[in-house]
């Protein structure tokens, strides 16, 4: 991006130059194009070669880079396990469930097309400790064509044949230009799998989506490609190929900010760049919004609504409701909503049940210390209630939250009704006779997923409502879309379901200006008795002297 | 305002002053009106902003409001600053003092008097322009209220830098509370200040001298012979 800047100032020198020093012309004009990276992996021999599968290309790669699948096979894109530090708890997607497709023990190969490795077939084991089965092209492809197959677990398509992991007509991919082409992450690597989780375009996260490979400054003010043209690690740093950000433990209130240039590796806050008081210190206005960065996490008031840009995010999803057969006894599908791209979406599919959509949704909004409690297999629920399948922790007295927005996803999925434990369920498998997807029949599909999960099973089930909170963050809007003070700072605003703290302007009859009313009132009721029985006795008052 | 003596060596109450001269003097200089009329501004746009805020009206932006009633607060102290200076360096700050005396016949007067058709009972003289009970008023105001709404208000402005105390958001709540009711009640009092224009002469004669600074008030000849001799320009007629 640099580099092209400055190649029209390098051009008007030349043609400046021109009348005096023509044989300089001449040689910045036919001047290559100089590579931003030292390494033009086309050039290596070891990649001059025709690649059959991926661990060819990354045993390859590990010819040279001989400590990268190391690192990769400590970071959670192998593991995807997650111990958190607070709470003691295992997380991570080889043991959590939510209220998307649930689960990945029992459902592999299709829920592993995204893992950042190659033929993890079995929850039950660690991922494959084989360093040759790190999948180095996902993340630093950079030819455009590489991809995963959806049921493939992590392995390529080699024919076209299938679908990719976003849900495209599978194509063959080239894995010796791929090899050659590698580099530092595009958005289209993250966006790849990172877009599409729970089964499609912006489905889970509802601030991430294919809106942001292209996005206008509207939708995505760092990103966008006539501005800043960010690239998602821009932000999500890493050392040691682990990356800042996790969803699993937040960095909800960032005191360090900056920090001394080129030292923080460990976050992706918006305060890693911007400061901790990042508004005009010079204006009323902005001393005021610096005031609020304390109680107020950036996010809350930069990204006004979540899935912008007209991709739209699921915002329900009742599993209870699957297995419907149309007339002619095939799995009904309904297409009832169309997107702000043109896109129809599934509102019914007899596989997964109802869902509901939404854009430029406005966030759900709580305190957020960044602590996460996951309802875990082993968790009684009290199904009465909707279940939080991750409660969101902080207060507004604990002094380390700040209010946070999330998209807050409704659900209704199957759980243990005798024991009261949310359950895993095999909905995936073409070829079994237990996948849901393939026989939708909850017994038994609920039946091998606690089997494959090892949890205890009743045998009874249920359906209960639950909430999943995603963390928004993304789509940061221009400054001048950020939410307006009267969006919070009113009665029945923005905030109305946050209590513990006082707010200005949200309760115009708090007992000060209830008292104060009366007060008014009964001075400006005297003064109209008053005036009037002067009318009445006297037609007009005494008079001085 | 002046150094002229306050002594009247009689009852203030007495309505007549048999020596006395009817003079039109400089009642209220420069400063004084100048101060009146930014203040009573000052609290019009303090009033507005205030109820905008509260989610009262909605003329303004939540933000214009929020900029508007901090800027002009903060004026309107350091106009308070300069004003308390000078009332006390001039020693103006008495006019302010409450005296038992002849308070009752100015409370009886505006309670029965006035719709009888009665004299208003004190008469205003340069040293003592205000009765007995605006003294009270005042300075009630000046002590307490005022006092209590910029207290609260700059406690209000500066929760950042106490937020870390015990209770922090409990005692904010009380303090934007207060601030609430004590500005509902200046807003009272704004109310009666006007409406008191009313009594004992025309609304427009009970404005002119705070608007020109001049008003015809009863000089003792030893007030007259002071200000001939010290302040000759008070005297304007």
């Amino acid at each position: 991006m640099r580099i092209w800047g400055v190649g029209p100032a390098v051009l008007a020198i030349g043609f400046g130059l021109a009348g005096i020093a023509a044989p300089a012309l001449a040689q910045d004009a036919a001047a290559p194009q100089i590579s931003e990276s030292t390494a033009d992996h086309s050039k290596f021999k070891e990649l001059q070669r025709v690649f059959t599968s991926g661990p060819e290309v990354t045993e390859a790669c590990l010819s040279c880079h001989t400590e990268a699948s190391k690192q990769m096979m400590h970071s959670i894109h192998y593991k995807w396990e997650f111990e958190n530090p607070t709470t003691g708890q295992m997380l991570g997607k080889s043991h959590v469930l939510n209220s998307f497709c649930g689960n990945v023990a029992s459902n592999e190969a299709r829920c592993t097309s995204c893992h950042a490795g190659y033929g993890w077939t079995d929850m039950s084991q660690p991922p494959p400790a084989d360093e040759t089965r790190v999948d180095c092209l996902v993340c630093h492809d950079n030819s455009g064509q590489y991809t995963k197959l959806d049921t493939g677990a992590g392995h390529p398509p080699l024919e076209a044949k299938g679908k990719t992991i976003t849900g495209a007509d599978a194509w063959a991919v080239d894995l010796k230009e791929a090899a050659q082409s590698v580099g530092l992450p595009t958005r289209e690597n993250c966006g790849g799998c990172h877009f599409y989780g729970g089964g499609g375009d912006n489905v889970k996260h509802g601030d991430l989506s294919s809106a942001l490979y292209h996005p206008t400054k509207e939708v995505d003010v760092h990103m966008a490609e006539d501005g800043l043209n960010f690239t998602c690690e821009t932000c999500h740093v890493s050392d040691k190929h682990v990356f800042a950000g996790s969803r699993y433990d937040v960095k909800a209130m960032d005191t360090e900010g900056t920090g001394m240039p080129g030292m923080r590796r460990d976050v992706a806050t918006c305060e890693s760049c911007h400061g901790d008081t990042p508004h005009d210190m010079l204006t009323l206005t902005g001393i005021k919004l610096n005031d609020h960065a304390d109680r107020v996490a950036c996010q809350t008031c930069h990204i006004p609504e979540f899935a912008r840009g007209g991709v739209a995010t699921k915002t329900r999803w009742d599993w209870s409701t699957a297995g419907k057969m149309d007339e002619n006894g095939h799995p009904l599908h309904i297409n009832g909503y169309t997107q702000g791209n043109g896109k129809e979406l599934h509102t019914y599919l007899a596989t997964k049940g109802d869902f509901e959509y939404g854009e430029d949704v406005v966030p759900y909004y709580s305190w957020f210390n960044g602590q996460v409690e996951y309802t875990l297999s082993d968790q009684t629920i009290d199904p009465t209630q909707v279940v939080d399948i991750n409660k969101i922790e902080g207060s507004a007295d604990d002094g380390r939250s700040r209010i946070w927005p999330f998209k807050r996803m409704d659900g209704r999925q199957a759980y243990d009704s005798v024991l009261n434990r949310l359950v895993y369920s095999n909905v995936w498998g073409p070829t079994t006779d237990t996948a849901f997807w393939t026989n939708f029949d909850w017994a038994k599909a609920i039946d091998a997923g606690m089997k494959a999960a090892g949890a205890e099973y009743s045998g009874q089930y249920g359906f209960v409502d639950t909430h999943m909170y995603w963390p928004i963050t993304h789509m940061v809007a221009p400054a001048s879309d950020a939410l307006d003070c009267a969006e919070c700072h009113a009665k029945d605003g923005r905030l109305a379901n946050l209590a513990g703290f006082y707010m200005p302007g949200r309760n115009p009859t708090s007992w000060g200006g209830l008292i104060g009313m009366a007060v008014l009132l009964t001075m400006a009721a005297g003064v109209a008795v008053h005036g009037a029985l002067r009318v009445m006795i006297r037609g007009k008052g005494g008079k001085h002297d | 305002m002046t150094d002229i003596s306050a002594d009247h060596s009689g009852d203030p109450r007495i309505e007549t002053c048999p020596d006395c001269a009817e003079r039109t003097v400089m009642i209220y200089p420069k400063f004084e009106r100048v101060w009146h009329w930014s203040q009573a501004g000052s609290i019009m746009v303090l009033f507005f902003t205030g109820l905008g805020m509260n989610g009262i009206h909605h003329v303004l932006s939540f933000e214009m409001a929020v900029k508007l009633h901090t800027l002009t607060a903060l004026a309107l102290l350091l106009l308070w600053l300069f004003a308390t200076f000078w009332l006390f360096t001039t020693g103006n700050w008495k006019v302010f003092t409450p005296r038992i005396l002849g308070m009752f016949a100015v409370a009886r007067y505006y309670a029965f008097g006035v719709f009888k058709g009665e004299h208003h009972p004190y008469q205003k003289n340069l040293s003592q322009r205000l009765n007995p009970l605006q003294a009270l008023a005042y300075g009630a105001l000046k002590a307490f209220i005022f006092p209590l709404v910029w207290g609260t208000g700059l406690l209000y402005l500066t929760y950042n830098f106490w937020e870390t105390v015990p209770n922090a958001p409990l005692w904010l709540e009380i303090i934007a509370n207060l601030h609430l009711a004590v500005a509902y009640f200046v807003a009272g009092f704004v109310i009666l200040h006007i409406y008191l224009l009313t009594i004992g002469h025309k609304f427009r004669d009970g404005v002119r001298p705070m608007v020109t600074g001049k008003e015809t008030v009863a000089l003792t000849p030893e007030q007259e012979a002071y200000l001939e001799r010290h302040e000759p320009w008070r005297l304007v007629d």
